[in-house]
């Protein structure tokens, strides 16, 4: 089976354009041109610079040597916490800036949950001047008040989304509408591997820098580029698309997606899609969704923001069907407590997201020679009003 | 014949109406078609509410969240339905999204339309591809039309390969907007109206988003066979309620 995008944009049952006519212009653009733009050697160049001197890269891999003791097993870290702004997302952002410019596009929107895609976006705007709008629920605009400083102080323009449950999937709405009201000269800088086709793909071979990586500084440390597994949480699914995609087809490569079960997953609050979803269509994509018998889209709940989306892209829909991932979930409390073993044990504070990955070392067990490399994909400044309201620090 | 053709070949400056299932009231969906009809409205459009309504403004949005907390789902409304072909005989299209659709489930969705005598549908996140490899066939066999959509947007080339698929009528997005009541066309709708019309369409088409009075309506049947009123009807539903339909239609007309 090939678990990479066919021509048609799906991921085996999962994917596509589902869009309103108002849209196809604009996505039909991008589907035609993004795989010549990022093929261009001047394209593949000033995107690998910048990465390499404005973000940081390539991030360490990191040997985990006190976790590796207590759990018995090989654990690596790929530190995305590292790159600048603190998350992979940039990743993404510097790839679609580049793109957009190629394009002619003049206005960048984006939405956001916790803000950490609002601020990478309005970080690579900054860094090339031009006009950014940042969508955001009004209420994790209160949520969240770090980060909206942050995008202000970066120039870009906050619009909190006031229509249904005002967080993240209503941001993504309003980004929509915004790209229907201004077809020609706006770009839409899309956060996770979700959205209409090429949005999916596009984003995952922007963070698939992460494996590609991962794959080389592997070789060094242990003489085989690849692990027994990678582990990465999953939101809406890029920073694990990253780190799984050199891995998709090799089979020797287990596969293991976390997902946010909030407060338990029966709970009725909750963000594990994978367990509670179905087949559905969201922002313009056929995939696994959260959603009321009727097909009204529901809203989830995790203690991390970033996590709290009600779907998963496609390529994660396909990978949790045919079974080539195996997907668990982690309640808030189990992730909290990680993001306080991982501190202590091994200096690094991760973001509540990322935390939720490591907790897969308490549900399944590892052998002493198998080799684990974990996505940390932010770091946990953003999260330090939940860490010390949570642990009365 | 398909009633929505049937309406066509009678009139060509058609009057449609857009409300949303389960607005004001969860009741209101049959007295509504009832004093559309008796205005003389020429065709409705009955929205099936959706959480997420990507290609709608505010004035839409909020009455469909509304009629979701009055209790409207897909079941709901076609058992309010059950009975409407005693009453009501001008074209009746249902628009909504397709996510609660594919949850009903699409074959029992078109059985259930056929059966309360739905003429078409108006699907806005269906793209055309699809519908062609993927459902036209059991449409067809439910005798429903689907309604694509173009825009100002939309390239000449594309147009053409919608007219040649579209049964029933193209519907004609005003300008590049999500739905939303505007006062007055400026000379850009002007143009995009008459280069349509340049085109010679086999499909008639009908103008929406943006229509909220005779200005509007006017403007935008004079260069296509109708129009298409949403979030301005909505709106004075909210404010005049069902009994005052006819002051709104009257004031479209005058
Ligand atoms: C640090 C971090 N990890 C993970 C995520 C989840 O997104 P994704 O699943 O697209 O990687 C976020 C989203 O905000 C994040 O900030």
């Amino acid at each position: 089976m090939n678990y990479n995008v066919d021509e048609k944009g799906y991921y085996g049952d999962f994917g596509g354009a589902f869009i309103p006519e108002m849209l196809y212009p604009n996505v039909e653009e991008l589907r035609q041109n993004y795989l010549s733009i990022t093929a261009d050697p001047d394209f593949q160049k000033e995107f690998d610079e910048l990465l390499k001197v404005y973000v940081g890269r390539p991030t360490p891999l990191y040997f985990a040597k006190r976790l590796s003791e207590r759990y018995g097993t090989k654990i690596y870290l790929k530190r995305e916490d590292l790159c600048h702004t603190g998350a992979h997302k940039v990743n993404n952002t510097i790839g679609q800036i580049l793109l957009a410019q190629r394009l002619g596009k003049k206005r960048i929107i984006a939405e956001t949950g916790a803000g950490q895609h609002g601020v990478a976006t309005a970080t690579v705007c900054a860094l090339m001047g031009i006009e950014c709008i940042v969508y955001m629920g009004e209420l994790d605009i209160k949520r969240q008040a770090p980060n909206v400083a942050r995008m202000k102080m970066l120039g870009a323009e906050v619009r909190p989304a006031q229509s249904g449950s005002k967080t993240l999937k209503d941001a993504t709405n309003e980004a929509i509408r915004d790209w229907i009201n201004n077809p020609v000269n706006t770009h839409y800088i899309i956060g996770s591997v979700v959205g209409p086709h090429p949005y999916p793909d596009m984003v995952a071979r922007f963070q698939a820098v992460i494996s590609e990586e991962t794959k080389w500084q592997l070789q060094e440390a242990e003489g085989r580029d690849y692990p027994d597994h990678v582990i990465a949480c999953v939101g809406g699914g890029s920073n694990a698309a990253g780190l799984y995609y050199h891995y998709l087809n090799d089979e020797r490569v287990n596969i293991i997606a976390v997902e946010a079960a909030g407060k338990g997953i029966d709970s009725g609050e909750s963000a594990a899609t994978s367990a509670l979803g179905k087949e559905g269509i969201i922002h313009g994509s056929k995939t696994l969704l959260m959603q009321t018998p009727d097909g009204q889209i529901t809203e989830p709940y995790s203690i991390s923001a970033g996590l709290d989306y009600p779907g998963v892209g496609p390529m994660h829909a396909h990978l949790f069907r045919s079974q080539r991932a195996e997907f668990i979930s982690i309640p808030d409390q189990e992730a909290m407590d990680w993001g306080l073993t991982l501190s202590q044990m091994e200096g690094i504070i991760p973001a509540i997201e990322t935390a939720h990955a490591f907790a897969a070392l308490d549900v399944r067990k590892f052998g002493p020679e198998e080799i684990i490399v974990f996505n940390c994909s932010g770091r946990g400044d953003k999260d330090l009003d939940t860490y010390i309201d949570y642990f009365k620090l | 014949m398909n009633r929505i053709d049937q309406k066509f070949k009678e009139d060509t400056k058609l009057l449609s109406i857009y409300f949303s299932a389960g607005h004001p009231e969860l009741e209101d969906t049959v007295p509504i078609l009832k004093q559309l009809q008796a205005s003389g409205v020429d065709m409705v459009e009955i929205g099936l509410p959706f959480s997420d309504p990507l290609a709608d403004g505010p004035t839409i949005q909020e009455s469909s969240t509304q009629a979701l907390r009055n209790g409207m789902n897909t079941e709901k409304l076609f058992e309010q339905l059950k009975n409407i072909r005693k009453q009501i005989d001008i074209p009746l299209i249902l628009m909504g999204y397709f996510n609660p659709m594919m949850q009903f489930g699409i074959e029992k969705f078109c059985q259930r339309c056929e059966a309360v005598g739905i003429d078409g549908l108006i699907i806005p996140d269906l793209p055309v591809d699809v519908y062609h490899e993927e459902y036209k066939v059991l449409f067809d066999q439910h005798g429903l039309y689907n309604m694509f959509l173009i825009t100002p947007q939309t390239p000449e080339e594309r147009i053409r390969y919608i007219d040649e698929v579209s049964n029933g009528f193209i519907y004609m997005v005003s300008s590049a907007s999500v739905t939303g009541a505007k006062n007055t066309f400026g000379s850009t709708q002007t143009d995009y109206f008459q280069r349509i019309q340049k085109m010679g369409l086999q499909t008639p088409t009908v103008v929406g988003f943006g229509i909220s009075n005779a200005d509007t309506y006017n403007a935008a049947t004079r260069e296509s066979q109708g129009a298409i009123i949403g979030s301005a009807f909505i709106k004075f539903l909210e404010q005049e309620g069902v009994a005052r339909i006819p002051d709104f239609i009257k004031s479209i007309r005058a």
